[in-house]
């Protein structure tokens, strides 16, 4: 990198990240405040299908990012480009935490409503499945000691964005056999719901991309920071300890 | 015989009277999966209705776990005295390496089934009541996409600490629609049913990831 894209990168984040922040924070009060008290009481569930505000947005920006992580993780087969690298890992990491927050939240909402914490339900199935494969993506990531890791996971993220198609419909085909006492989110939604949704869905988002920014130019230190000690060590190994 | 096939040929020959000489690798595999059987046989009244059941899912776990230990060794042979490292400065391609392994190790596991299916059958007194013939595919087809993704994550987690660990942890997730269709399909077959839908599905299943393991297996071979 050269030291001018390093000063303009500096004084971006010095900049753009504490307004993005503010505006992320403003936004995500506003999506709280209407998620509780503006949103319409749903008439069967009560108030505890507010909790669908946050269920929901989660679980997109889950599946977006890890849709992201595949892509990048193609872009760096083809490429070897390490930035490429870096957004695959800032996305399976934050979209682990996403889906994490929806796969919590689905149960505490479907006990009081459906009556059981959780159903081997085509959806409920194939979500856990995908965090599954993504949390073992981070154990290699995390495991792996070679400088080869980015090449690793790349591959092992193909082959798991290859097995979700197997898992959705290999469930779909299991479950509609013996079919559930759960009923979907089928029906008409109240646009209001619908509008309240919306915004936490942007709010989240923005707090997404926030995070993954952040955890994006951590990375980016570090690797920095690696590099700078193994050139040192090369330099003059009697120092290197 | 062209060149690709013959290292093949002489990988797999090499390991097969490896593994006939010491015998490591199936004698753990069946002592495991003889543990596994009186265990689960402790835990639960093992009378034909009931393990009518649950005998599809006993029997694929014990095999997928006893697999694991075969799969575990497969790599770790050749790095002593990097072998690994000759083949890969070799002119050899690396997909003929990778097509002996999964061949040797579908042998170890389909001989460790082979053994072991009496014994499951004595034990939980099993009857098909569904088309046998089937099982035999079901065998064979799930087998196959065990041994592919566990040779192709074996020789991936080469390259991590605690790679003994690290093998389950990257190949059980992913192989989760194929264990879901081989349980299902056990079960369907014991019960009396045919099971079309997950046969089709798991020679899906192979396909698919016997060629992406072909196409990355060289990029992860030469990983280092």
């Amino acid at each position: 990198m050269s030291c001018e894209s390093c000063i303009s990168d500096w004084i971006l984040l010095k900049k753009a990240f504490p307004i993005l922040g503010v505006l992320t924070a403003i936004l995500l009060a506003y999506a709280f405040y209407q998620a509780l008290w503006v949103a319409p009481t749903e008439q069967t569930m009560g108030s505890v299908q507010r909790i669908f505000y946050y269920h929901v947005p989660s679980a997109i920006i889950g599946f977006m990012l890890f849709f992201i992580n595949f892509g990048a993780s193609i872009f760096y087969l083809i490429k070897r480009n390490p930035a490429a690298d870096m957004v695959a890992l800032v996305t399976a990491e934050v979209g682990v935490v996403f889906l994490t927050v929806n796969l919590v939240t689905g149960p505490i909402w479907a006990r009081p409503v459906w009556g059981i914490w959780w159903t081997w339900d085509m959806r409920l199935t194939s979500t856990l499945v995908l965090w599954l494969i993504y949390v073992s993506y981070l154990f290699l990531r995390r495991f792996s000691s070679s400088g080869e890791t980015p090449l690793l996971a790349a591959a092992l993220a193909v082959l798991g964005a290859l097995c979700v198609p197997f898992v959705y419909f290999s469930i779909w085909f299991f479950r509609t056999q013996h079919p559930q006492p759960v009923m979907g989110g089928g029906g008409s939604i109240d646009p209001r719901m619908l509008h309240v949704l919306l915004i936490n869905w942007l709010a989240f988002s923005c707090f997404a991309f926030l995070v993954c920014w952040a955890r994006y130019r951590l990375e980016q230190l570090q690797r920095e920071v690696d590099a700078a000690y193994a050139m040192e060590s090369l330099r003059d190994p009697r120092r290197s300890t | 015989m062209s060149a690709p096939t013959g290292i093949t040929r002489v990988t797999l020959l090499k390991d097969l009277r490896l593994e006939w000489r010491s015998k490591d690798a199936i004698n753990s595999m069946l002592f495991f999966s003889l543990l596994v059987v009186i265990v689960f046989s402790f835990s639960f009244d093992p009378s034909a209705e009931e393990s009518r059941q649950i005998a599809g899912g006993l029997v694929w776990v014990a095999f997928l776990f006893a697999a694991v230990v075969a799969l575990n060794q497969t790599w770790a042979r050749e790095i002593r005295n990097q072998v690994l490292d000759a083949y890969r400065v070799s002119p050899a391609p690396a997909n003929s390496l990778f097509i002996a392994k999964v061949l040797g190790n579908f042998i170890f596991v389909s001989v460790l089934e082979a053994l072991m299916t009496p014994l499951f059958i004595m034990f939980y007194r099993l009857r098909a009541l569904g088309p046998a013939w089937q099982l035999a595919l079901v065998a064979v087809l799930g087998t196959w996409a065990l041994v592919v993704n566990g040779t192709f994550f074996a020789a991936m987690s080469l390259r991590t600490r605690s790679r003994e660990i690290m093998l389950p942890l990257l190949l059980f997730p992913i192989s989760i629609p194929a264990l879901l269709a081989m349980v299902q399909a056990t079960t369907a077959i014991l019960g009396g049913e045919g099971a079309r839908f997950w046969i089709m599905l798991l020679a899906t299943y192979d396909l698919v990831f016997t060629t992406v393991c072909l196409l990355l297996f060289e990029t992860v071979l030469n990983a280092e």
